[in-house]
């Protein structure tokens, strides 16, 4: 986008008939600056969209959407039974080559029907590219694990299922990996209150560590920090989602009929 | 430490030597700054003799604490300043041990989380006694920016006792070589052996 805007600038500069050659250099000192921001491949945009939609048609039954986020970081939206295939689709095919899993994270939003959404990214070292893949779960219903694809996804499952509660069929040692041990609860999720459930001390008469319901001195502090001056008045009108582009979706099946 | 031994051996023998008057009088040597000693008024011959007592044991552990090993958080970068050549710890006889039977000292350099408290405290039971702590930065010190978060430890005292403690995020090598110094203070008007015979 910006960098067909700036293409668009030197041709006009370049198609103006200049007198002599010491306006132009006068002229050409006084453009601005270019602001210092990140510029989008448009030839690598296209291969990836390109990519984007081969994968959608290779793989109707699982791919939701291929979309671009932030301009140009690819993401397929697939549906939770399509994680293995989708995945070891985009880590088989030679076009593609995504061998490296960089990791996998997990969402909460709890206003939706499937609050819980798993994303993996991937990195493809033949080639330079990245993709994400994003899939939607609830707090019961499990995905399938990527481990047999990507023997790193092992710790990385380990944590989703530790901070977010979603659970992995075919996991081989699904159990949590980052907080204490008999710990309670997925302190990731939205409704996990900040201060927990319990706290620590060392007992002097039991002489050792024990758990007790947190007391805390004073309540976490609240601030407002509502402003009354417009912080990004360029985006008053736009949606959460408008950073995202769709690049394919394939047509809604009819509803049905009765 | 040796001479400071003399001037306070010379100060209490004129003191027995039965010159009151002397003692009582505005004369020099007096204070701690002179004899190297904060035990100045022992009543008794025998209280004197473990007063000195007290002194050599403490002018030996207050040369040489070993701390061990164990950097939780970035304070532990800090700590790692504190042994490298600028400021340089091993001066004043602060070798890192990396076994908690070698140590006298632990430096809790960072977040204490819950998952590791038991191990803390375990590491500390196993240092032989004459065992002291430092405290270092915001988080050992009282949960600092995690106060309020469900997995950290709100401040290193709830599970093990603490002698020092070293305000920062994370404190400079510079403070937490202070709070080095400010232990060797304590250690200096350490009275164990008199409190021995006291009881």
């Amino acid at each position: 986008m910006l960098g067909s805007v700036f293409r668009r600038a030197v041709s006009r500069q370049v198609s103006r008939p200049i007198s002599t050659t010491v306006q132009a250099a006068q002229e050409q000192k006084e453009t601005p600056k270019k602001p210092t921001i990140w510029k989008i491949d448009e030839q690598k945009r296209d291969r990836l969209a390109n990519f984007g939609r081969y994968a959608a048609e290779c793989l109707p039954k699982f791919v939701q959407r291929v979309q671009f986020a932030a301009g140009d970081e690819l993401e397929l939206l697939i549906h939770p039974s399509g994680v293995v295939p989708v995945l070891s689709f985009l880590k088989g095919n030679h076009s593609a080559q995504f061998t490296n899993l960089t990791f996998i994270t997990g969402m909460d939003v709890p206003t939706r029907k499937n609050r819980l959404e798993v994303i993996y990214s991937l990195y493809s070292v033949r080639f330079n590219a990245r993709v994400r893949v994003r899939t939607y779960t609830d707090e019961i219903a499990p995905i399938d694990s990527v481990t047999p694809v990507f023997k790193g996804a092992d710790w990385f499952e380990r944590e989703v299922y530790d901070m977010y509660g979603v659970w992995f069929n075919n996991h081989p040692d699904l159990r949590r990996i980052l907080t204490d041990y008999g710990f309670e609860g997925h302190p990731f999720r939205k409704d996990y209150p900040l201060s927990g459930y319990s706290e620590v001390r060392y007992d002097p008469e039991l002489k050792r560590v024990v758990y007790e319901p947190s007391e805390l001195a004073q309540e976490f502090r609240k601030f407002d920090l509502d402003t009354p001056w417009e912080t990004f008045p360029a985006f008053r009108n736009s949606s959460i989602t408008s950073g995202y582009e769709t690049i394919h979706e394939p047509a809604a099946p009819a509803p049905e009929k009765k | 430490m040796l001479s400071a031994l003399r001037t306070a051996g010379a100060f209490t023998t004129r003191r027995f030597a039965g010159t009151q008057a002397i003692a009582g009088s505005s004369e020099a040597p007096k204070g701690i700054a002179t004899t190297g000693t904060p035990f100045l008024n022992p009543s008794s011959k025998a209280e004197y003799a473990l007063a000195r007592l007290d002194d050599v044991m403490n002018l030996a552990q207050r040369g040489s604490i070993w701390p061990l090993t164990f950097g939780l958080a970035c304070c532990a970068v800090e700590m790692m300043h504190f042994a490298a050549p600028r400021y340089d710890m091993d001066r004043y006889g602060v070798v890192f041990r990396a076994s908690p039977r070698q140590a006298d000292l632990i430096f809790v350099a960072g977040t204490v989380t819950n998952k590791m408290a038991p191990a803390l405290r375990r590491i500390y039971d196993q240092m032989p006694e004459a065992k002291w702590v430092i405290s270092m930065g915001s988080c050992a010190n009282g949960g600092g920016y995690y106060h309020y978060a469900y997995s950290v430890l709100r401040g290193a005292d709830r599970v093990i006792p603490v002698d020092i403690y070293v305000p920062g995020c994370p404190p400079t090598a510079e403070a937490l070589l202070y709070g080095v110094l400010q232990l060797q203070k304590k250690i200096k008007r350490k009275r164990e052996a008199q409190l021995w015979y006291r009881r």
